[in-house]
């Protein structure tokens, strides 16, 4: 009997997710538009939940569904973080949509769904999972970019990530079926075991099945959508969109290259540093000459990928560890952020500009506290978060002997420096333009969490690194 | 049990900035509780510091009062601990501190909360910097200070403050990120981070040029060394008094002890093979920023260029890789500590008074300041390297160690000696003799009992040192005496190695 049906327990938190989804669905659809904020808190304790079963699934490697599905350290550390992720945007989400009366119950859905998409990226281990989580995430996120439907920017940002997206979600499905056509099968096991030797056709599949992932983790040179979509979009959205969904592409990025081709090893490596120093570069040069923040924040999340991939592009256990550990330190840190940025209100609405933060250490001393030690470890200065973050990924890159890519990096941090030491100077050093309206209580504890995660990451770093590195090793 | 004082003297501004922080009432009881906090800080700091003194054993080159404790995880771990070269910087951090502290008693009117907080943070960072048994618990506490100094800088300097800022920031922060890429490699190569470990690694030969100009990209910066100063005079320029005396008086050092802590024990090869290079920019220093500050019209910047030629003494004694060179180079970083800082408090008294650093607004204070133009004089005539005074011993030991080594680099940097006489003393010419012919200065007031407190430990101090430099000497003799026998040691090993290398092809 157990052998015809697969084993439920791997992927129970997935169905939570996946049911809680439904439910509410059916919630929202009976009860209307009253019960968003209600929607909203379940989504959230659902998505909790699921984290906390993630984290108390036994600690071995389970694969189910004939080995496309797969529960190991590395994608509990993965789930556990895009969960968290996806949490804390959804929290930061509530106070900003009943602002702006677009409070719908479909966003706690769609971020439902677009969580379940991404648990599916970060198990897949065949080409068919892989396509189906992606699309489960990208098609929520979509529909999330255009939430605010009467607004023509952020319908616009909606249309043009839709588009964009569709286009690399088919240079992605065209590199598999070469990939599948070079090598004869969709597992990774399978195309590890066929992929021994690069031929000119599994080279091709691979250079676009990277094409797509890089579109989806918003590395250059396929990053052309970002900065519009991150500005067009409503900004709990942005925040959303910098944070979870990230994690997962990462994840999958990761797990494509180190399971599914670690014969050919040279020739992903070039595409990868490549695409890790033009990200790099780019984020921290065309941010310079950004006013709008959402759009800084947009360089910045390309830039932070690209720092990123500096671990992947090493391709040892020791580079995995770094990316990970990355991607943990940037959630927080970009969290932490975006709740400054929500907390950017005055009577009037909104504002956007950066120059709008000038004197917020007068105006608001604890908030301006929090974002400048966000900003001073975005910007990896020591003892902060961000520091140890960048510290992983350089260590990994030293020691696979990229020395080029890790000067190139280093440097290029230097360059992003500025902006962020920018923002710190409009807040301490120039007069106020006027203070903002009180922080929403939500927002206050997501900056908390992370700011004080990120100011005191330095006393006890052991327990994250610890994790990185069991969840690392277990890829290899 | 024994206590972890070193810790303790680490972590204790931070504990006071927490109080500061905590700290809640109307503005004006916030100021005045702050100040005091701040103070108070500082001279238990001080206080516990001076432990370290009273049970430092001189007469052993090890490392003492090491801690060790669980960290990152690996190798990485929190290695504390000081010898006879650290021990001098821990304490002349721990001392200037309540000197900073007690000269912003005034001079900072606004936002007093945040600026004690930034100063005891920078505290912390400081002598952890010098106390740092592990390479990236030292990057962390070097690389940590810029935070602190950028918003001292920009928030409570001066006109261009900002760009002053900027400038100190990312100049630094671009040398350092170069030496993180070498501290990554050595720690991969030797397999730890231990410093002790570290020194008798013995890196390759043909790594060491290139972990050593890693290491030279942010110590030069950071000394600094010409041609990459230019950000100081900018700093010090901007920066409110006490930064300007802790950025001269100690991030400076940082460079030097650098140098001596990690570019000559741990890439000998490299420091030998490099030493012309930093003779030769060593005696660019000394002459060219000796001529630069002749021409300055602001006191701040001419003090600055000045910092800039004395450094330059401090690398030529470091690199003739000889004991005197070295303890030279660790006396002049002490005695430049004391005078650089005493020279900026003294412009800070006139800038308090006339909120102006050009020399032309003054002249003729000696008529209503008799005491201030006493104080100036002596720290004048110490920075000029009088005999007599703490200057004096720094310069003769590094020139006494660079005459040994190369005549022609002794010979021009003593043209230095000169130069430093002339733009000191015609500095101290135009403000303080001559008649009191302006205006405004006629109602100028002498010090202050609270700036006679402020200078009389530092007058004792240059005066002391001057006459008897023993207690720094002897502090670093048996440490210093230890790292040049290794280094020779370690020297002489490899050039046999390449003689036979040599005869046996």
């Amino acid at each position: 009997m157990s052998a015809q049906l697969p084993a439920f327990g791997p992927i129970f938190p997935e169905l939570l997710v996946i049911a809680g989804a439904l439910a509410l669905l059916l919630l929202g659809a009976i009860r209307g538009e009253r019960v968003a904020g209600m929607v909203d808190i379940a989504a959230i304790l659902i998505m909790l939940l699921a984290a906390a079963l993630t984290v108390l699934q036994p600690g071995e490697r389970i694969e189910v569904f004939g080995g496309s599905f797969v529960v190991d350290d590395f994608s509990r550390f993965l789930k556990v973080l895009a969960l968290l992720g996806s949490a804390a945007s959804l929290l930061l989400s509530i106070e900003y949509f009943r602002a702006k009366n677009i409070h719908r119950f479909e966003f706690g859905i769609l971020v439902l769904t677009a969580a379940a998409g991404m648990m599916v990226m970060i198990s897949a281990r065949d080409l068919i999972m892989l396509y189906l989580g992606l699309e489960l995430m990208s098609l929520s996120l979509y529909v999330i970019a255009a939430i605010d439907r009467d607004n023509p920017r952020s319908t616009e940002a909606g249309l043009k990530y839709f588009v964009l997206g569709g286009l690399s979600s088919g240079m992605l499905l065209y590199g598999a079926s070469l990939i599948y056509g070079f090598t004869g099968t969709v597992g990774f096991t399978g195309i590890a075991a066929a992929a021994k030797v690069p031929s000119i056709g599994l080279v091709f599949g691979l250079v676009f099945l990277f094409a797509g992932l890089a579109f989806k983790v918003s590395a250059v040179p396929f990053h052309m959508w970002t900065p519009d979509v991150y500005e067009g979009a409503p900004t709990p959205v942005t925040a959303f969109f910098a944070a979870a969904p990230k994690v997962a592409a990462v994840a999958l990025f990761i797990r494509v290259a180190i399971e599914a081709f670690p014969g050919i090893v040279p020739q992903w490596q070039q595409i990868i540093i490549f695409i890790s120093i033009a990200s790099m570069v780019l984020g921290a040069f065309a941010a310079i000459g950004q006013r709008n923040i959402k759009r800084l924040m947009a360089y910045s999340s390309i830039g932070h990928v690209g720092y990123a991939l500096v671990g992947l592009a090493a391709g040892t256990p020791a580079g995995v560890q770094g990316v990970l550990i990355y991607m943990a330190i940037y959630v927080a840190m970009t969290l932490g952020t975006f709740a400054c940025i929500l907390a950017m209100r005055r009577a009037g609405g909104m504002v956007e500009e950066i120059d709008e933060l000038a004197g917020l250490a007068r105006t608001q001393p604890a908030v301006a506290f929090f974002l400048a030690a966000l900003l001073f470890s975005l910007a990896g200065i020591p003892p902060l978060a961000g520091f140890f973050a960048k510290f992983y990924v350089f260590l990994a890159a030293i020691d696979a002997k990229l020395y080029a890519l890790a000067v190139i990096g280093v440097v290029a941090s230097v360059v992003g420096a500025y902006y962020y030491l920018r923002i710190v100077k409009l807040m301490y050093m120039d007069e106020p333009a006027g203070a903002f309206l009180p922080m929403p209580n939500e927002l206050r504890l997501v900056l908390g969490i992370c700011g004080l995660f990120v100011i005191f990451f330095f006393l006890y770093p052991s327990p994250l690194v610890a994790a990185a590195e069991t969840a690392a090793k277990s890829l290899f | 049990m024994t206590w972890p004082i070193l810790s303790i003297v680490i972590f204790l501004p931070l504990v006071g900035a927490a109080f500061i922080f905590a700290l809640r009432g109307d503005d004006a009881a916030i100021r005045n509780n702050a100040r005091w906090a701040a103070l108070w800080t500082t001279l238990l700091t001080l206080f516990i510091s001076l432990f370290l003194v009273a049970g430092f054993d001189r007469g052993i080159p090890d490392f003492q009062f090491v801690e060790n404790h669980y960290w990152l995880g690996g190798t990485i771990r929190y290695r504390l601990g000081v010898d006879g070269i650290s021990l001098p910087f821990v304490i002349l951090t721990t001392a200037l501190m309540p000197v900073s502290i007690l000269a912003s008693f005034q001079a900072i009117e606004h936002r007093v909360k945040e600026y004690m907080i930034a100063f005891l943070v920078l505290e912390t960072l400081m002598v952890g910097t010098f106390a740092a048994l592990d390479i990236v618990l030292f990057y962390v506490f070097f690389e940590g200070g810029l935070i602190p100094m950028f918003l001292i800088i920009g928030i409570w300097g001066g006109k261009r403050r900002v760009y002053a800022s900027f400038k100190f920031f990312l100049y630094t922060l671009l040398g350092s990120v170069l030496m993180l890429l070498a501290i990554l490699a050595m720690y991969l190569h030797a397999g730890t981070t231990d410093i002790t470990v570290l020194l008798t690694h013995g890196f390759p030969r043909s790594w060491q040029p290139w972990l050593f100009l890693a290491f030279l990209a942010s110590f030069a910066v950071k000394l600094p060394m010409w041609p990459v100063h230019t950000w100081l005079p900018d700093a010090h320029v901007e920066a409110p008094t006490a930064g300007s005396v802790i950025l001269a008086a100690i991030l400076l050092k940082m460079g030097g002890y650098g140098f001596i802590r990690f570019s000559i024990p741990m890439f000998p090869a490299a420091s030998e093979f490099f030493a012309p290079m930093m003779f030769a920019l060593s005696v660019m220093a000394i002459v060219y920023t000796s001529l630069v500050a002749l021409m300055q019209e602001d006191m701040k910047k001419l003090i600055a260029y000045s910092s800039v030629a004395h450094m330059g003494f401090v690398t030529m004694g470091i690199f003739t890789l000889t004991r005197e060179g070295l303890q030279g180079a660790v006396f002049q970083m002490v005695s430049h500590g004391i005078v650089s800082g005493a020279l900026f408090l003294c412009v800070g008294v006139v800038y308090d008074r006339m909120h102006t650093r050009e020399i032309d607004a003054y002249g003729g204070l000696v008529n209503r300041m008799p005491l201030y133009a006493a104080v100036f004089m002596m720290f004048t005539l110490a920075n000029v390297g009088l005999p007599g005074t703490s200057g004096f011993v720094g310069e003769f030991l590094t020139l006494l160690a660079a005459f040994r080594t190369n005549t022609t680099v002794a010979l021009l940097a003593t043209l230095g000696v000169i130069l430093s006489a002339a733009y000191a003393l015609w500095l101290y010419r135009r403000a303080i003799f001559g008649a009191l012919e302006k205006k405004n200065l006629a109602g100028i007031l002498d010090l202050s009992p609270r700036e006679i407190i402020i200078f009389a430990p530092l007058v004792a101090l240059t005066v002391l040192f001057g006459v008897w430099p023993g207690p720094v000497l002897d502090t670093s003799a048996a440490s210093v005496s230890a790292l040049v026998e290794r280094t020779h040691a370690t020297l002489a090993a490899g050039q046999k190695a390449a003689l036979l290398m040599g005869g046996n092809p």
